[in-house]
């Protein structure tokens, strides 16, 4: 680490020019104007977002909206809604994104450098591409049903599930997976391989050393990947917003119609504030969980 | 090696790629076959033509890709500013500001985006900074959302950095401007490209906050293109997809060539 050095460039000037020589600033004031640019363009509306929440149309500063919006089953449903389907997602990037890590990792085949480049640049893609393409694969007219309807000579397919939560399940799973294989694959870099091959000389079968040597290395990466994923999942916009479906309301979802299309801020912002709440919360668990594993790392490495 | 048998390795092989294929590289095959086509009623589409393509070279299709571009790259330079002088100041820190710096700064990862553009939405239009339905708003929200992305690759670069050549250079009388200006910045050099690749590419691709402030004049073209699929052009809508996709990986095999460049230095 740099920081377990000693620095003072100021001292180290070898002819002193005492006049001359302006009093040296602390350091904490060259991170004001960044701090005060973020405080304008985000600190500042976040804390109007929160009094709003507070301040009904009526006038005054009270709870009411808070009870009206808790009291309403659209933001009930809508709070379930994206609850579970961050969950389902989180838990489907994992189990994937370990198996197909797993094998580019331990199961080395050509090209698979190639591959996890590729995954890289899946990365930097917008979401609502990947709701784009579902409408090509399973959409009324697409692939699948297309595939149907040529086999059958039926006039329609029976592939209709992209305007349920299911389709949103499924685009969220394909475009938060490699956000789960990157770290695992970093991880999978540092794990010795005279490990596994001892413990296969001595007997083990693949699945018992994914089991007992490859998966508690991979806690750590799990645990931190997947709590950025969920987090991730929580706030998703663009793939339900793609999916079009009336009936997929989720939390950031209810915030854009709410102000957008209801043109009711402060319900909007109650929603926002409870969405603020369980992904800060979660992100915070996220920072500790990668705090740890940084340390974790260290320690193993001195 | 995990797998020791031939067969073995072939089964394994075989589930990786049946996984794979229609998962990832599928949605891109897709758009790009659709973007060519009129219909898609069988297994494959129909129709083959240029049309949208044509379409996007002139009009609102075009308008919406310059704007994107002009709003990428003006939220990647201001984000590169403002994160990598944050990083910087960070790194002189210690203990508790650093981490104050570090907490504050990754904060808009956390936040929804779609709540960044409501909380800029609420804040902005009224005096005295009236910004709501001006270009700045959107420019601004994209600024917010990859200030983060900018920080942390820049952080993580400077923290790598070998203190020995700053101490050198200090050694010599150099003052910390000057350390700064000669010697921290060009070793810096292919961190801050790869983190402008990477603020430009999530800037153009930037759907939710964009929804909820987008002026009528100034339409970014994610926004352009879920206009397009909205109201069933879905054809047009991938042609417009899949110019966001080569721009993008344009912008990402530009900003890595500079990298590699600078790294011979």
């Amino acid at each position: 680490m740099s920081t377990g050095t000693v620095r003072t460039p100021d001292l180290a000037a070898p002819v002193p020019r005492p006049a001359r020589t302006p009093r040296a600033v602390p350091r904490w004031v060259w991170a004001l104007p960044p701090v005060a640019g973020l405080a304008l363009a985000f600190l500042y509306p976040l804390v109007l977002v929160v009094q709003q929440s507070f301040t009904p149309d009526t006038g005054g500063h009270d709870l009411s909206a808070y009870r009206e919006v808790f009291a309403s089953t659209g933001f009930r449903e809508a709070l379930w809604t994206t609850v579970w389907i961050a969950v389902g997602s989180t838990v489907g990037c994992l189990v994937l994104g370990f198996a197909l890590a797993l094998v580019i990792a331990f199961v080395p085949f050509p090209g698979g450098k190639a591959l996890s480049r590729f995954i890289d640049i899946f990365l930097a893609f917008p979401s609502f591409l990947i709701t784009l393409a579902l409408l090509f694969v399973y959409g009324t007219v697409g692939m699948a049903n297309g595939l149907w309807t040529d086999a059958t000579g039926a006039a329609g397919g029976p592939v209709d599930f992209l305007h349920t939560p299911w389709g949103v399940l499924l685009a969220e799973i394909t475009y938060f997976t490699p956000f789960v294989m990157r770290p695992l694959l970093a991880a999978f870099s540092q794990v010795d391989t005279a490990q596994i091959e001892v413990a296969s000389s001595l007997g083990a079968k693949a699945p018992r050393i994914v089991r007992q040597v490859i998966l508690p290395e991979a806690l750590p990466s799990l645990a931190a990947g997947g709590s950025l994923v969920l987090v991730m999942c929580l706030n998703e916009f663009g793939i339900v917003l793609f999916t079009g479906a009336k009936d997929v309301t989720t939390l950031p979802m209810l915030v854009y119609s709410k102000a957008i299309l209801e043109s009711d801020y402060t319900g909007a912002c109650v929603v926002a504030v409870v969405n603020i709440a369980l992904s800060v919360a979660l992100y915070g668990l996220y920072r500790a969980v990668v705090a740890r594993t940084a340390a974790g790392g260290r320690r193993a490495g001195a | 090696m995990l797998v020791h048998s031939r067969s073995g390795r072939w089964a394994v092989w075989t589930v990786f790629f049946v996984l794979f294929l229609p998962l990832f590289a599928l949605p891109f095959a897709v758009i790009a076959l659709a973007s060519f086509a009129t219909h898609w009623s069988g297994a494959f589409p129909s129709g083959a033509t240029l049309t949208h393509y044509q379409d996007i070279t002139r009009g609102e299709s075009l308008d919406a890709l310059t704007t994107s571009l002009v709003t990428a790259l003006a939220a990647s330079v201001l984000a590169l500013v403002v994160g990598g002088w944050a990083a910087l100041a960070a790194d002189a820190l210690r203990g508790r500001g650093r981490r104050l710096l570090d907490a504050l700064f990754m904060l808009p990862v956390a936040v929804p985006s779609v709540v960044v553009g409501l909380s800029l939405l609420v804040a902005f239009s009224k005096p005295p900074l009236l910004l709501n339905g001006t270009r700045g708003i959107v420019v601004l929200a994209h600024t917010v959302l990859v200030t983060a992305f900018a920080y942390q690759s820049v952080a993580a670069a400077v923290a790598r950095l070998d203190p020995a050549y700053e101490q050198s250079a200090a050694s010599l009388g150099a003052r910390p401007a000057y350390v700064l200006w000669r010697v921290k910045l060009p070793l810096l050099l292919p961190s801050l490209t790869a983190a402008a690749g990477l603020c430009f590419a999530l800037s153009m691709g930037e759907l939710s906050a964009t929804m909820m402030l987008y002026p009528p004049d100034w339409l970014p073209l994610p926004v352009k293109i879920f206009g397009a699929t909205d109201r069933g052009s879905l054809f047009s809508g991938a042609a417009l997809a899949v110019v966001l996709m080569v721009t993008t990986l344009v912008v990402l095999l530009g900003v890595s060539r500079i990298r590699t460049r600078a790294a011979y230095r």
